[in-house]
């Protein structure tokens, strides 16, 4: 699944521009604290988290993410999504919570082989 | 007489990081008046207090200072919504109300003390003037950039508290520093001499460094503190200490 296939079949909405939305999503990731994340989202991940400061975009361009979204209908900060669209990093936001929609990504077999 | 003696420096031993009882966390024993005895003892020069989103018991711990002929500066321990904990310090008291009426805009909540604890304010007779009913111990909807923007719109410093802590420190909370947050300085805890300080988290890089004692209790007060070569206690001195300006500065 790509991140344009996610955006759609999940219902997110998008809170940068086009770019990216290309990418495939290898794996999923949740968490709120930026220094786990640094060191243990593995690449290609799609992130799902809380933290709508512009230090994600960072993060996700370090771990070379697939896409951020934010969960709980939280909406980024503005400079988060004006470096998200200068580093081509997609920020979409879910009305689910991370728990809800973590579920329904594996059981559409993002990062589950199984579920394939 | 040495350079600095002539230009009016001198040394100055400050904690800019204190709570009182009005912390939910903070015990009752942290009353204004009790607090400030036990800093004089410690030899303390200049503190400031710092409750978690609130300043009112700066007021009573200010004239509790000026009895015993130390300097307090009002502040705040205010908690961003990335939940990192950010000093907000001012000269005067009205600043201080200023920042704490901004907080309290973007603070959801109650507090319920079994859970939390109780949250005292008292003025510099130990007596209890009343409880706050606020959610002091949560996050405000504010974020890192605003609280930071708001402290200085107010003529204040904002410090980054206690950045090698894993709970609530900037480090860990948002895995760096942002590069153009325009924090005065970040605070150490503690657990790391002053010295060591940049070396361990080399993520301070060029900013200016302090360490203070987050006391909760009174055994905590003098844990740590730091020394400021500068012209007086004030807040407009430490501001300039923090910069490095005309011979001031933080030296241990």
């Amino acid at each position: 699944m790509n991140v344009r296939e996610m955006r759609e079949r999940f219902g997110l909405q998008a809170a940068t521009g086009d770019k990216g939305l290309e990418r495939e999503i290898r794996g999923g990731y949740c968490g709120d604290l930026l220094s786990e994340i640094m060191a243990n989202a593995p690449q290609g991940c799609v992130w799902l988290t809380v933290q709508g400061h512009q230090n994600i975009v960072a993060v996700a361009v370090l771990r070379e993410m697939a896409a951020v979204v934010l969960t709980g209908g939280r909406a980024p900060d503005e400079e988060t999504v004006r470096k998200a669209d200068q580093e081509g990093i997609p920020i979409l936001i879910a009305a689910h919570s991370a728990y809800e929609l973590a579920g329904r990504l594996h059981a559409a077999g993002v990062g589950n082989p199984d579920a394939a | 007489m040495t350079v600095a003696e002539h230009s009016g420096l001198r040394t100055f031993k400050a904690d800019l990081h204190l709570h009182t009882c009005l912390s939910p966390c903070g015990d009752w024993e942290m009353s204004p008046r009790d607090l400030i005895l036990r800093c004089r003892e410690a030899g303390l020069e200049l503190i400031a207090v710092c409750d978690h989103n609130s300043a009112e018991n700066a007021a009573a711990a200010m004239r509790a200072g000026q009895r015993t002929g130390l300097a307090v500066l009002p502040g705040m321990e205010v908690c961003t919504r990335e939940e990192v904990h950010i000093l907000a310090l001012f000269e005067e008291l009205d600043q201080a109300l200023a920042m704490q009426a901004f907080v309290y805009a973007g603070l959801p909540g109650e507090n319920q003390p079994e859970v939390f604890g109780y949250q005292v304010v008292a003025n510099e007779d130990n007596e209890v003037v009343s409880e706050n009913p606020r959610l002091l111990i949560g996050a405000t909807q504010h974020s890192l950039e605003q609280v930071v923007h708001r402290t200085h719109a107010l003529g204040g410093l904002s410090i980054s508290a206690h950045v090698d802590r894993p709970a609530n420190g900037i480090i860990n909370q948002l895995g760096f520093i942002p590069p153009d947050l325009a924090l005065d300085g970040v605070e150490v805890s503690y657990r790391v001499p002053l010295a060591q300080a940049r070396q361990r988290f080399p993520m301070i890089g060029a900013r200016a460094c302090i360490t203070s004692s987050d006391a909760h209790f009174l055994k905590e007060i003098g844990r740590a503190a730091t020394t400021f070569r500068m012209a007086a206690a004030s807040l407009r001195e430490v501001g300039r200490a923090l910069r490095a300006e005309q011979g001031r500065g933080v030296l241990s």
